[in-house]
């Protein structure tokens, strides 16, 4: 029994290892802003959001699943937060019976995990009251199976055989043995019998219907005597212990399942009310299949930024267009990464299942997102800065499959325009016809002039658009490169007057 | 039971209950020809089966030692030789039942395990019959053996004693009781049978179960057995149902000696072949060769191929590439092997190789070599010189005298005497004097004397003598062949050579001094 929130088939693997390269996307994209908003300081939902969102993106179908079961969550939010409280006391109950469950002996591992299986099932019945409760209000496919399951395998009959059977697990009244004559007569084959206590015609056999039986009792100071009934018992109670152990297990891996789940949705819920308050929009994307070129956004907008600056921060547009390669030229500080961002975060967003902050969004789920920004020059480094960047670039290319999307925000910039407009040439090439969705922000003039001329299938070209007189709109609209990239502008700005020359791009 | 003379030796045809008085472990010759190493090691790890009193009997008429060769023979082949290894096997793990039933304190534990030891001694009886009616043996031996096992195995006292020691087996296997432990009170009930309660449990979280579940699996405790809380336990069962308890002790009386001593005699003597043939398994295995002599009464021909010392094969093991192997004769009038050459040559090795193959085709067993002809004896004298006697040289010589003249009172045409340069602490003369004078006599008793020394002129005493010399290599007369051959002794011939070989011969020597 498994909660397959996140995967219909499968659990969230929380331990893995995070894909190649998420450290960068982590870092580059800004992640840790989006992060905190889903954990809302409890750094168990950070931990989980980071690994949804950065792992292997799944299939069109999971990330349907995962929207149903968003959808619902958005709209009672209040069941999906109890039910996450009750997997998390169901989770942290563990601590106080673990000492038992790690017991070498089959006596206190049998103990052990009976405590711990009470204290799990009484979660489990407040599980089921709880979808009970909400049964009408879910309606995703994910969520509404869960409540099935619930309702079935944890009916009230069962419930209360498992108290009963929790209860005779004790072995209150002793531990029966039934066995066999071995070689040298001694005793073989033990099997436990079910204890009598509380089962039913004990009050008769305990007041006379016993059959005659050869009674003897172990000296108190008999100690290897009662160490050889203990062994005995242990004997007796190795398989029934090991039995009772792994179920005490499985319903607590249960439970983690469930608390990393719904600890995902919790943290989207947490993102949303605060997209909410920054008045913020939010949808749920048109995911296509993977590798489709097409891209279409209404007010697509950067999540970080919009958590601290609300509505002031400016979205983007775009008509459905087919995409493979988009060039965006243009000012300095004129919106560019920001975008870049914004873009990224929404195809991982995507790709999680999440929502997307804009009005609509639509394209081809990613197989995979990479990122490839400009770096500081470091003077400790052991590289030179252009080394650096191509083996960053080599490092990507290891891990990338058809469909991935990369984004390079000034890459190739370490050295001059003539040589880094020739590499970004081919390595641009060679990424579209392999399959890859590529977004360069760039300063090569060079490159991007070339590009134009001769553009391969599904290439978007855009300019970090600017008003006449020099102000930036920090929107991003589609144009042709421009040779300039109004750094005059900037030295206006900064130093008052028009620059002595003209500054190279 | 029966008597054993019922059933026949292995190891001697006309059936004596008593062997002839073993060779004492302390006979010089037995120590000198190294047989005392040999011995041990054939019966190493069997210390059980007390086979060293019947490796010091060696036999003295052909026809006994015959009989022996052809129980060799039975056991040489593979499936024979099996069969006889599983029922040894078997048999030991009765012994074992039996100390258990000795040793225990539980009297129903102890005799459990006594009706455990007579169902293996019976189906061990029963398996070894059929496998001998099956792969009818050839030796003498193994088939009066085999007849008679099959008469014991068909008789009523031993149908009485398997049938009742398989019905007690099978009733207490049938016995099913239960144990409740309740703090430090323990009762044992009758068993009504019912449901195994971890079937209940393992059903009730059934629809918990998972991958990776098999991973936990802490260790299952060790059974306690018998000790004074499961002897209870089991006294307990008895007072339920006395019957099969009754019943197992009736049987513990009533077949208080059940092993036939005809078959535990077998078990026995069955070793002595089984311990032999395994010694020298591992040396076959590596390429020596090993047969059965040709044994006759002596005075007769006396010869071999390709022998070796055992006792220095074992030295040499991992190293048998190292070892020689070598021919001796002698034939007609020939009686007197005469060995000389240089020190280390090899020659003594010789003269122990021609005692070890007498003494070892005695046994009836096979010896080194690709074939063999030898003859029994009466005796078997060695001289060799002894470093832990008398110090001063008159009184090592006396000392070798006396034993010298020991053997030369009770040699017969039917001795072996074997003399290991018995004279080298005297001078040449006086040794070639006493030389003559013992040969003389060595001669006229008739034995069959291998004589190694440093007096290359005993070589051609008479036509009874034969010269072997130890060869060196002709290039390098410092290197060691260790091969023996007939060939007339070359006096200083070897010396020469080596005197040649560092220069120091007479002419060289002029040209290299100074004038």
């Amino acid at each position: 029994m498994r909660p397959h929130l996140l995967h219909r088939r499968r659990d969230l693997e929380l331990e893995r290892d995070l894909p190649p390269r998420a450290s960068d996307v982590r870092a580059d994209l800004e992640l840790d802003a989006v992060v905190a908003a889903m954990a809302d300081g409890d750094s168990f939902l950070s931990d989980v959001a980071l690994r949804v969102l950065l792992a292997e993106p799944p299939d069109a179908e999971t990330v349907r699943h995962r929207q149903g079961i968003l959808q619902d969550g958005l709209a009672h939010p209040a069941a999906i937060r109890e039910m996450y409280a009750l997997a998390v006391e169901a989770v942290e109950s563990r601590r106080e019976h673990w000492w038992g469950m790690s017991s070498r002996h089959p006596s206190g591992l049998l103990h052990g995990a009976v405590s711990l299986l009470e204290a799990l099932f009484g979660t489990l019945r407040k599980v089921r009251n709880l979808a009970d409760d909400h049964a009408g209000d879910l309606t995703s496919a994910g969520l509404s199976r869960l409540v099935a399951t619930l309702e079935a395998e944890l009916s009230d009959d069962y419930l209360a055989r498992v108290e009963r059977e929790l209860d005779r697990l004790s072995f209150g009244g002793g531990i029966e043995l039934g066995a066999r004559l071995g070689p040298g007569n001694e005793g073989v084959d033990y099997v436990l019998r079910a204890p009598r206590e509380g089962g039913p015609g004990w009050k008769e056999w305990l007041f006379g219907g016993r059959p005659e039986g050869y009674a003897f009792e172990i000296d108190d100071e008999d100690l290897a005597g009662a160490r050889i009934l203990s062994d005995l018992r242990a004997l007796g109670l190795y398989d029934a212990a090991v039995a009772v152990g792994r179920a005490a297990r499985h319903v607590l891996g249960f439970f983690r399942a469930l608390r990393g789940e719904l600890g995902f949705y919790v943290g989207c819920i947490n993102l949303r009310d605060a997209l909410d308050a920054a008045g913020a929009p939010v949808c749920i994307p048109e995911a296509e299949e993977r590798g489709s070129p097409t891209l279409a956004y209404r007010q697509l907008r950067d999540v970080s930024l919009a958590l601290t600056r609300g509505a002031g921060v400016i979205g983007n547009d775009l008509e459905v267009a087919r995409v493979r390669l988009g060039v965006v030229t243009g000012a300095n500080e004129g919106g560019k990464s920001t975008f870049l961002r914004s873009l990224g975060l929404a195809h991982l967003m995507m790709g999680a299942g999440m929502f997307v902050a804009a009005e609509s969004f639509r394209a081809g789920l990613p197989a995979g997102v990479f990122t490839h920004f400009a770096r500081e020059e470091d003077a400790g480094m052991e590289r030179g800065h252009f080394d650096e960047e191509l083996a960053r670039l080599s490092a990507i290319v290891d891990a990338l499959e058809p469909g991935a999307l990369i984004l390079l925000n000034e890459s190739f910039g370490s050295t001059n325009e003539r040589e880094g407009s020739e590499i970004a040439a081919q390595v641009v090439r060679a990424l579209h016809e392999s399959g890859m969705r590529t977004f360069f922000v760039t300063h090569l003039y060079a490159f991007a002039r070339h590009a134009f001329e001769d553009p391969p299938a599904g290439t978007l070209f855009l300019r970090a658009q600017r008003e006449p007189d020099g102000t930036r709109t920090f929107r991003i609209v589609p144009g042709e490169p421009l040779e300039t990239s109004f750094a005059q502008d900037v030295y206006r700005e900064v130093f008052g007057g028009a620059a002595a020359s003209a500054t190279d791009g | 039971m029966s008597p054993s003379g019922w059933f026949p030796s292995l190891l001697f045809p006309d059936g004596r209950a008593a062997a002839p008085e073993p060779v004492s472990p302390e006979a010089g010759f037995f120590r000198d020809l190294h047989l005392d190493r040999i011995v041990a090691s054939a019966t190493a790890g069997r210390g059980r089966y007390e086979l060293d009193a019947w490796f010091r009997i060696p036999l003295r008429d052909p026809d006994s030692v015959a009989y022996r060769q052809e129980v060799v023979g039975d056991l040489e082949r593979e499936e024979l030789r099996a069969s006889i290894e599983a029922f040894a096997a078997s048999l030991r793990e009765m012994h074992e039942r039996l100390e258990g039933a000795a040793e225990l304190a539980w009297a129903h534990a102890a005799r459990r395990r006594f009706v455990e030891a007579a169902r293996l001694y019976c189906d061990a009886a029963e398996s070894l019959r059929d496998d001998l009616a099956r792969l009818e043996p050839g030796s003498r031996g193994l088939r009066a053996f085999a007849e008679r096992l099959g008469s014991y195995v068909s008789s009523a006292g031993y149908a009485t004693l398997a049938s009742e020691a398989s019905e007690i087996l099978m009733e207490l296997s049938e016995i099913r009781y239960r144990v409740l432990i309740r703090g430090d009170r323990v009762t044992v009930f009758p068993d009504e049978g019912g449901q195994d309660y971890t079937g209940v449990v393992e059903d009730t979280f059934a629809k918990f179960r998972g991958d990776g579940d098999e991973a936990f699996r802490p260790e299952r405790p060790e059974p306690p057995g018998m000790n004074h809380v499961t002897g209870r336990i089991l006294d307990g069962v008895a007072r339920l149902g006395p019957g099969p308890f009754a019943r197992l002790k009736a049987f513990r009386e009533e077949h208080a000696s059940f092993p036939d001593p005809g078959i535990l005699r077998f078990e026995r003597e069955v070793q002595f072949y089984l311990a032999w043939l395994d010694h020298i398994g591992p040396f076959r295995s590596s390429g020596l060769a090993f047969c059965r002599p040709r044994v006759s009464p002596p005075p007769g021909e006396v010869s071999s191929t390709a022998s070796f010392d055992l006792a220095l094969a074992e030295r040499l093991r991992g190293r048998e590439g190292e070892i020689v192997p070598n021919d001796f004769r002698l034939a007609g009038p020939e009686r007197c092997l005469v060995v000389t050459g240089p020190n280390q040559g090899g020659k003594t090795t010789l003269a122990r190789t021609f005692g070890q193959l007498h003494y070892l085709a005695a046994l009836g067993l096979p010896v080194p070599g690709r074939e063999a002809r030898l003859a029994t004896f009466d005796r078997l004298c060695t001289h060799f010189e002894r470093r832990e006697e008398v110090e001063n040289l008159r009184g090592r010589l006396k000392d070798s005298l006396v034993r010298i003249r020991r053997i030369l009172s009770g040699a017969t045409p039917e001795s072996v005497v074997i003399l290991n340069e018995p004279f080298a602490s005297t001078t040449l003369e006086d040794a070639l004097a006493l030389g003559r004078r013992v040969m003389e006599e060595l001669r006229r008793s008739g034995a069959a004397v291998v004589w190694v020394t440093f007096l290359t002129e005993l070589a051609g005493f008479d036509e009874g003598t034969v010269s072997m010399v130890a060869l060196v290599d002709p290039e390098d007369p410092a290197v060691r062949t260790f091969r023996i051959e007939r060939r007339e002794a070359e006096g200083l011939a070897h010396a020469a050579a080596l005197a040649r070989k560092h220069g120091v011969t007479y002419e060289r020597l002029k040209e290299r001094l100074p004038a």
